[in-house]
C-alpha cells in the first residue's frame, strides 16, 4: 500500500515535471504593478482570443516585483505604474539584461470633494498645503467654513506615489490624514464627508463625489492626454531588450487602436 | 503495507540459502536505512524551522546597518517610499497590538462562554455535537473571512455610526474575534474537561451552586490550560493577515479610537512587499518587520508551552 | 439563597449567551456567504475560465491550481511528518534533538503565515530560482502544514495500543518490521483524517501563496512544476482589492468565496466525520 502511494506520487511529480520542458514555448509571463493589471488582464483576454495558441499570465505582486522578476529573466514582460528606478537599471544591467520601456496606457489622478462643496479648482500649491495640514478649513481656500477632511491612500500604493511626487513633491502628509487601502474606499469616504477631500484614479470616479480642477486644469482624456493635467503618468510594461515575436505583437495590440479602447473600457487613458 | 522482500526474511527463515550472518547483515541495513531516513526527516524539520529564522534574519538584520533599532522601533513615520525614507514602525506594532487586543475582548468572553457551557452545562448530546463543529469553523479561510467583512460588515459598520470609513479596528476586531473563538473555545473546553471530577463533586456536596462550582472551584483549577488557549488565541490574531489586509484600512498611524484605521505588521508586509525593490532598504524593512512579528509569536509560544506543561505535570 | 439561586440562573444564562452570540455570528456569516455566493454558482461557473475582464466567466483554473497547489504541499508534507513522528515515537535520540524538534514544531505551528509566505519568496522563488510557481508555494505550504501532520501522526501512533508493539517485538519482528507492518497501518486512519482535515486548512491559505505561486489571471491550466497558477483564495483577494468594476467582480468574489468554502468544510467534515466512526468502531 505504501509502495503504491509513493509510486503515485513519483509519477505524478515526473509528469508534471516533463510537461514543464514543453510549457515554455507559446507563452507570455508579464508581473508587477498592481494598477495595470486590470489593463494587462483585458487586453490579454482580447490577444488570446485572436491568438489560441498563445497563452499569457497575469501576475500582480507590484511594479518591484515585476522589475526583479525581468531581472531574473523569468518574465518576458514586467508591468509599472512608474518608470525604473536607476537602481533598477543598474542592477539589471549587471545581469546582463536591458530593460526597454513600452508606455501602455496614461492614468489621470483627480482630486474629489464631497458633492455640496462649492470649490471648483484647487492649486497645486493648495493642494500640497491642504494635506500636509497647512490650510485646515475650506474657507481658507474659497469655500464655506467647514474643516477639511483630509483622505489620503496608504503610503504604499503606486496612486500615493504619483500624487506624492506631482501634488506634494515630497511633503509629507499630515498625521492627521486618513490613509485607506484602496480607490474604493476614497471615493465611498469622501462621498460621506461633507468636509472630505481625497484623490483616485480616473477609473474610480463615481456619483457621490465632484472633481475639481487641479491648476484650473479639469482631469479628462483630452487634458490628461496633453500632458497639460499635472497629476497624471504613463504605466509601461517593459521588456528585456526591444520585444521580439508574441511578446512584441502582444505590446503593439495593446498600443493598436482595439487594445487602446480596451484600455479605455478599464477606466484609464488611452495614449493618444 | 507490503515490502515482499521483508516478508520472506521474516517468514522463511529455515528454508534460506544465504548464510545467517549475510541475512543478518542485510537485515541490520534495513534496519539502519530506515531509522535514518526517519532521523533525516526529523532532522529536515527542524531544518524547515532553522531555515526560516534563517531566511528572515538574513533579509532583514542588514537594515540596522543603516536605521537605528530603537528608531525603528520606537518612532513611528512610517515613510518606506520616500525621497529620505523613515522607517518607524512603532504605529504598525501598535496597529496589530489594536486589532488584537480588540480580537481578544471579543473572543475571550464570548470563547471561555462557550467553553464553560459547552463543558460544565450544556448536556453530553449538545457538547458532543459541538465539538466537530467547533473544529470545523477554525477551518474557515481567512481570505473569506475577509470579504465577508470587506463586503458585508464594513459597509454596515459605516452607517451603525455614521463613521467616514468601515474599514478600522472596531470592524477588524469583531472578525478576528470570531475567528479565533474557536481555537479559545475547543482549548479551554479541553482543559476545564481535564480537571478532576472530585473538585466538582466536593465543591457541590459543600453546598456551592452550579455557578459557584463553575468559578470558585473549576475555572481555577484549569487557569493554566484556559491562559494557555487565551495566548494561542493571541498568536493566532496578531499573525492573522488576510483579515486584516482586507477590513483594517491601512492607516499607519497610532489609532485614536476603535474607530480609527490602522495598518498592523501582517498588512504591511503583504501589502508592501510587491512595490519593493529587491535587496532595498524597503525589502528589508519588511522583513525586519517579519522579524519582530515572529519573535511576538515565538515567545506567546514558549509561554503557552510553559503554561500548558505545568498543568500537564499537575 | 434566592439570590444565589438567581446567579447561578443568571450565569448560566450569560454563558449560553456567549454560545449563541457566536453561533448568531457565524450564522448571518454562513447564511451571507451561501446566499451572496449561491447566485453565481453554476456548471459554467466552475468549468470556464474568467471572461471579459473578470466581469464574467468561472473560475476553472484557480479551481485547478487550488487543488495542484494542496496536493503538492500534502506530497512533500506528509511523508516528511510521518517519518518525523515514526522518528519522535520510535526511536527518539539523542534527547536533545527531541528536544529542539519539539521547539520547532510549536514554533512553526504558532508561525503566522505570512512569514512562510516571505521565506518561500526569499529562498524558494529568489535563492533558489524556482520563480512564482506551483513548486515554490506547494513547498511553503507543505512546511506550514507539516507541524499539524507532526503532531496527529504521533498522537495516532501513540494512540495504538502498546500491547501491539510488545506483541510484534516479541514474535521477531525488528523494530522497522513493527513500525510498517503494526503501528503504520494500525494508526493510518487517524493519520489519515487528520491529513484531511490539514488540506483543508492548507488549500484556504492566502498569505503563504502571494508571493510564490499565485497569479492574477492565466487561461491556460499549469503545465509543469515551474508553472504560476492561480488559486481560489487570492482569486478572491485579487477581485476584492485589484478589480476596477466592483459590481460585477464582487459578486464573483461571492462565488469564490463560497466554492472555497464549501470545498474546505466539505472535506474537513468528512474527516472529522469519519475519525469519528472509527473511534466508536475501534475494538482496543
Amino acid at each position: 500500500m505504501k509502495n503504491r502511494y509513493f509510486s503515485i506520487a513519483l509519477i505524478l511529480i515526473l509528469a508534471l515535471g516533463l510537461t514543464s520542458a514543453f510549457a515554455k514555448t507559446r507563452s507570455i509571463t508579464c508581473s508587477g504593478s498592481t494598477t495595470v493589471l486590470p489593463i494587462a488582464q483585458a487586453t490579454a483576454e482580447a490577444f488570446m482570443d485572436k491568438h489560441p495558441d498563445v497563452n499569457i499570465s497575469i501576475r500582480g505582486g507590484g511594479s518591484g516585483v515585476g522589475v526583479a522578476a525581468l531581472q531574473n529573466g523569468t518574465v518576458q514582460i514586467a508591468n509599472s505604474s512608474r518608470p525604473m528606478k536607476s537602481k533598477e537599471i543598474s542592477q539589471a544591467k549587471s545581469k546582463g539584461i536591458n530593460p526597454t520601456p513600452y508606455a501602455i496606457a496614461l492614468d489621470g489622478i483627480a482630486i474629489v470633494v464631497h458633492d455640496s462643496n462649492p470649490v471648483k479648482n484647487l492649486s497645486i500649491a493648495q493642494i500640497r498645503d491642504i494635506y500636509t495640514g497647512k490650510i485646515k478649513n475650506w474657507k481658507e481656500v474659497g469655500g464655506p467654513n467647514l474643516p477639511i477632511v483630509a483622505i489620503s491612500r496608504d503610503v504604499a500604493s503606486g496612486t500615493f506615489e504619483v500624487f506624492n511626487e506631482k501634488a506634494l513633491s515630497g511633503s509629507k502628509v499630515t498625521a492627521s490624514a486618513q490613509l485607506l487601502a484602496s480607490n474604493n474606499a476614497v471615493a465611498s469616504a469622501v462621498g460621506s464627508t461633507p468636509g472630505g477631500i481625497g484623490y483616485i484614479g480616473l477609473g474610480y470616479l463615481t456619483g457621490q463625489i465632484k472633481v475639481v480642477s487641479a491648476n484650473g486644469v479639469t482631469p479628462s482624456v483630452k487634458t490628461v492626454q496633453e500632458g497639460s493635467y499635472p497629476l497624471s503618468r504613463k504605466l509601461y510594461m517593459y521588456t528585456n531588450g526591444k520585444a521580439k515575436g508574441d511578446v512584441n505583437s502582444y505590446i503593439a495590440f495593446i498600443q493598436s487602436e482595439e487594445g487602446q479602447k480596451i484600455v479605455e473600457a478599464q477606466g484609464f487613458i488611452a495614449l493618444k | 503495507m507490503s515490502f515482499p522482500d521483508n516478508q520472506q526474511n521474516l517468514h522463511s527463515d529455515t528454508g534460506a540459502q544465504a548464510p545467517v550472518f549475510v541475512r543478518m547483515k542485510l537485515k541490520s541495513f534495513k534496519e539502519k536505512s530506515f531509522q535514518a531516513i526517519t532521523y533525516t526527516a526529523a532532522l529536515l524539520t527542524v531544518a524547515c524551522l532553522l531555515g526560516i529564522i534563517f531566511g528572515i534574519f538574513r533579509e532583514g538584520l542588514p537594515l540596522f546597518e543603516s536605521v537605528n533599532l530603537k528608531e525603528f522601533l520606537f518612532t513611528n513615520s512610517w515613510y518606506p517610499t520616500h525621497a529620505e525614507p523613515e522607517f518607524g514602525a512603532w504605529a504598525l506594532i501598535a496597529g496589530s497590538l489594536a486589532v488584537t487586543l480588540g480580537a481578544l475582548v471579543i473572543a475571550i468572553p464570548l470563547g471561555l462562554g462557550a467553553a464553560i457551557f459547552l463543558a460544565e452545562i450544556a448536556g453530553p448530546r449538545l457538547s458532543e455535537l459541538a465539538k466537530p463543529v467547533v473544529e470545523l469553523l477554525a477551518g474557515i479561510p481567512s481570505v473569506v473571512y475577509g470579504l465577508f467583512g470587506m463586503a458585508f460588515l464594513a459597509p454596515l459598520v459605516r452607517q451603525w455610526f455614521d463613521l467616514d470609513t468601515g474599514l478600522n479596528v472596531f470592524t477588524v476586531s469583531v472578525i478576528l474575534g470570531v475567528m479565533i473563538v474557536p481555537v479559545i473555545c475547543s482549548m479551554c473546553e479541553d482543559a476545564l474537561s481535564n480537571v478532576p471530577k472530585n473538585i466538582r463533586e466536593a465543591s457541590l456536596a459543600l453546598g456551592a451552586t452550579r455557578a459557584e462550582t463553575i468559578f470558585k472551584a473549576v475555572v481555577p483549577a484549569a487557569k493554566n490550560g484556559i491562559a494557555g488557549s487565551i495566548l494561542m488565541g493571541f498568536g493566532r490574531a496578531v499573525g492573522e493577515t488576510m483579515v486584516v489586509l482586507m477590513v483594517a484600512g491601512g492607516a499607519a498611524r497610532i489609532p485614536g479610537s476603535v474607530f480609527d484605521p490602522v495598518r498592523p505588521l501582517t498588512s504591511t508586509i503583504a501589502a508592501e512587499m510587491g512595490e519593493t525593490v529587491i535587496g532595498d532598504l524597503h525589502y528589508q524593512s519588511l522583513f525586519a518587520l517579519a522579524i519582530i512579528l515572529f519573535l511576538i509569536t515565538f515567545v506567546s509560544n514558549l509561554v503557552t508551552e510553559a503554561l500548558l506543561i505545568r498543568r500537564d505535570g499537575r | 439563597m434566592k439570590r444565589r439561586e438567581f446567579t447561578d440562573k443568571l450565569v448560566t444564562g450569560v454563558m449560553a449567551l456567549m454560545l449563541g452570540l457566536t453561533a448568531l455570528f457565524l450564522l448571518v456569516f454562513l447564511v451571507r456567504m451561501f446566499g451572496q455566493g449561491a447566485r453565481a454558482l453554476s456548471w459554467e461557473f466552475l468549468f470556464t475560465a474568467p471572461r471579459n475582464a473578470m466581469r464574467e466567466g468561472g473560475i476553472y483554473p484557480a479551481l485547478v491550481g487550488t487543488f495542484l497547489l494542496t496536493g503538492l504541499a500534502m506530497l512533500i508534507a506528509l511523508p516528511l511528518g510521518v517519518f518525523t513522528a515514526v522518528w519522535l515515537t520510535n526511536y527518539g535520540r539523542p534527547l536533545w534533538l527531541v528536544r529542539i524538534l519539539r521547539v520547532a514544531i510549536n514554533t512553526l505551528a504558532g508561525t503566522p503565515s505570512i512569514i512562510f509566505g516571505l521565506f518561500g519568496m526569499a529562498v524558494f522563488a529568489n535563492l533558489l530560482g524556482f520563480d512564482i510557481s506551483l513548486l515554490s508555494g506547494g513547498l511553503t505550504l507543505a512546511i506550514l502544514a507539516l507541524p499539524v501532520i507532526i503532531n496527529n501522526t504521533e498522537q495516532a501512533l501513540r494512540g495504538v495500543p502498546a500491547d501491539f508493539r510488545e506483541a510484534s517485538l516479541a514474535l521477531g519482528a525488528t523494530t522497522r518490521q513493527t513500525i510498517s507492518r503494526v503501528l503504520l497501518p494500525t494508526a493510518l486512519p487517524n493519520i489519515l483524517t487528520g491529513a484531511i482535515i490539514s488540506i483543508g486548512r492548507v488549500a484556504g491559505e492566502t498569505a503563504p501563496i502571494m508571493f510564490t505561486a499565485a497569479t492574477f489571471y492565466s487561461r491556460r491550466l499549469p503545465r509543469g512544476l515551474f508553472d504560476e497558477v492561480m488559486a481560489l483564495p487570492y482569486h478572491i483577494y485579487g477581485l476584492m482589492t485589484e478589480g476596477t468594476h466592483p459590481a460585477q467582480q464582487v459578486p464573483i468574489a461571492y462565488g469564490t468565496a463560497l466554492v472555497l468554502l464549501i470545498l474546505v468544510l466539505a472535506i474537513s467534515a468528512a474527516a472529522i466525520i469519519t475519525r469519528g466512526l472509527i473511534r466508536r468502531k475501534r475494538q482496543w
